[in-house]
């Protein structure tokens, strides 16, 4: 046998590299394209050999969306996505600048306080939360999916990370020209921590249009169901319309996709910052 | 003098901008964070169910009630189970891939964002579709299985194997973020340590074990607690892949929340769904502050 030269084994080394990050690429989105293609098949053709649909027949998003209350349950979560995304946006960032370049008292306190509640799990705080949404008249509202999640420890501390970056001269300058604090935020350090501002928003809609645990729990009739929720009490009482469960996840998923398309770059780069950052 | 009087009166200022800032977020913390988890202590020593008017105070009764509940422990077990051969497998796949995109010259974006698709998804939404997967006869998996000559495998509806077939679901799902964590963390070791290993004439597998690993540590400890906390909180999936969300079959898949949310959900037994939800807080806690030991021992470059 030949023995390889050193340029020889890179290439055969890069080729296999290639060849198994496709393989494992291909298994990865393999899911998503057979419940794409699932959900274009007839209930008979679930029992056939075939990936690809006989005919891309829109039928079963037709049954969806007459027959069940997808349409609702896609209002219900963006309502509670935009408004939840609308409050951090304003809230999280403010106390992160807040906590990151201005001077007060108990500030240590507060900042330590504000990173304790990191280390309680949601799951404990349902249970009260329900408690509280009875007592509170909260179930089935609106304001009763999103309160948990109105204000973020998390948004906190990523914009309180990047605050600290913008210099304290550029604030100063500010102020001597005359601006007060609220004008030295909203014109000065807001605009300087875009990126921070993008992956808030990213994190903020993915958690929220995906949550499952409390939409479940506080929302009692079907009217005020989000679309996780919906597909799973749906996908319960068809088990077997394989073919109707696949399009409901369809539906689920690609909005998901097309913003995961578009904000790519951000979303990739959103993650990497909290890694690396917190 | 003067001066001083109005250095002082600024930071006054600030002051009181800075709570005016804060005061709504600061009430939301108090009544939305705090003082809840102060409230789960409370309901966790009381005989509290949603249908009685009454909820008398019984002490540490309901703590003596879980411990000796079978199914707690089973789903204790099982969730422990999910972490400690989740989150080593979901690294060990999630660092292999990273390396390979790292030595890779094009396309690294493109695999990248393919890698991470799953992790957008729904979780009930792919959960559905990978019960759909593991079907009997109509399933890819048992398809394939079935064209091979082999036996079908019923993945979810036996005991021994539908706790790893919604494993491999949950890996999947999650381990596109950590590709992502390790390839950023891999590119910002400098390549100097990588040339000066190889003038010093070091084998791949010595400058794996001796300079990538040591320097990934910081990404591996993060990526570690975020992956335990995670595994350990267990839900949608057992809720949405075992039959009529049970954590079945014979109670093989269920995790310590779905417990507590049958507890206090189906049989309205919150005072004692409180105290699992305080042993929960106990188990992450300490576990979380173990791994952040890990975290602040610091590598010398």
């Amino acid at each position: 046998m030949a023995v390889l030269n050193v340029r020889q084994r890179r290439v055969l080394q890069q080729s296999a590299l290639y060849v198994c990050l496709t393989l494992g690429a291909l298994a990865m989105i393999f899911p998503l394209i057979w419940m794409f293609f699932t959900s274009f098949k007839t209930p008979w053709e679930i029992y056939d050999v075939n990936i690809l649909p006989q005919s891309f027949q829109l039928e079963n998003y037709q049954y969806l969306m007459k027959n069940t209350g997808f349409l609702r349950w896609l209002w219900v979560s963006s309502v509670v996505v935009v408004c939840t995304t609308i409050s951090v946006l304003v809230f999280d960032s403010l106390v992160g600048y807040t906590l990151a370049k201005l001077e007060f008292r108990f500030k240590n306190v507060i900042f330590m306080a504000i990173l304790a509640t990191l280390m309680v799990p949601t799951e404990m705080l349902i249970i009260p939360w329900y408690i509280m949404s009875v007592d509170f008249g909260l179930r089935d509202t609106y304001l009763g999916i999103m309160f948990p999640g109105l204000i973020t420890a998390f948004g906190i501390f990523l914009t309180r990370q990047f605050y600290e970056g913008v210099p304290d001269d550029l604030l100063d300058a500010a102020r001597i020209d005359g601006l007060n604090e609220l004008g030295v935020y909203l014109r000065i350090a807001l605009p300087q921590v875009k990126p921070a501002l993008s992956a808030l928003v990213i994190f903020n809609f993915l958690g929220n249009w995906n949550a499952f645990l409390w939409p479940l729990i506080v929302a009692q009739s079907p009217r005020m169901r989000t679309i996780p929720v919906g597909i799973s009490f749906f996908s319960n009482e068809v088990t077997t319309a394989w073919h109707l469960i696949m399009t409901a996840s369809t539906c689920a998923i690609v909005p998901v996709l097309i913003v995961f398309v578009i904000f790519q770059k951000h979303i990739i780069k959103g993650v990497q910052l909290s890694g690396l950052k917190g | 003098m003067l001066r001083r009087q109005k250095r002082l009166t600024l930071r006054q200022q600030q002051e009181r901008w800075a709570f005016a800032f804060m005061g709504i977020p600061l009430l939301f913390f108090a009544f939305i964070r705090f003082y809840p988890a102060l409230y789960a202590f409370n309901i966790s020593l009381r005989n509290w169910s949603m249908l009685a008017a009454e909820r008398p105070f019984v002490g540490l009764q309901n703590y003596r009630d879980i411990f000796a509940d079978e199914v707690f422990w089973i789903a204790l077990k099982n969730t422990f189970t999910y972490a400690l051969v989740g989150v080593p497998l979901q690294i060990i796949i999630g660092l292999g891939i990273a390396l390979m995109l790292y030595n890779i010259k094009r396309l690294v974006p493109f695999f990248r964002a393919l890698y991470f698709v799953p992790y957008v998804t729904s979780v009930v939404a792919v959960a559905w579709v990978w019960r759909f997967m593991y079907q009997p006869h109509i399933g890819i998996f048992n398809r394939i299985l079935l064209d091979l000559g082999f036996e079908q495998i019923q993945f979810l509806r036996n005991p021994d194997t539908a706790l790893f077939s919604i494993l491999a679901m949950i890996i999947w799902h999650g381990v596109g973020f950590q590709i992502v964590l390790f390839l950023a963390g891999l590119e910002m070791i400098p390549d100097t340590f990588y040339e000066a290993a190889q003038i010093d004439g070091a084998n791949s597998r010595q400058i794996f074990f001796r300079i990538t690993l040591p320097l990934l540590n910081p990404t591996i400890v993060f990526v570690v607690v975020m992956s335990s906390i995670r595994y350990l909180q267990v839900f949608s999936e057992v809720m949405n892949m075992s039959n009529e969300g049970l954590g079945g079959p014979l109670n093989s898949t269920i995790s310590t929340v779905l417990h507590i949310y049958r507890t206090a959900f189906h049989r309205f037994d919150m005072g004692r769904a409180s105290a699992m939800t305080v042993v929960l807080f106990v188990i992450v806690l300490v576990i979380t502050m173990i791994q952040m030991k890990l975290v602040t021992r610091k590598f010398e470059y």
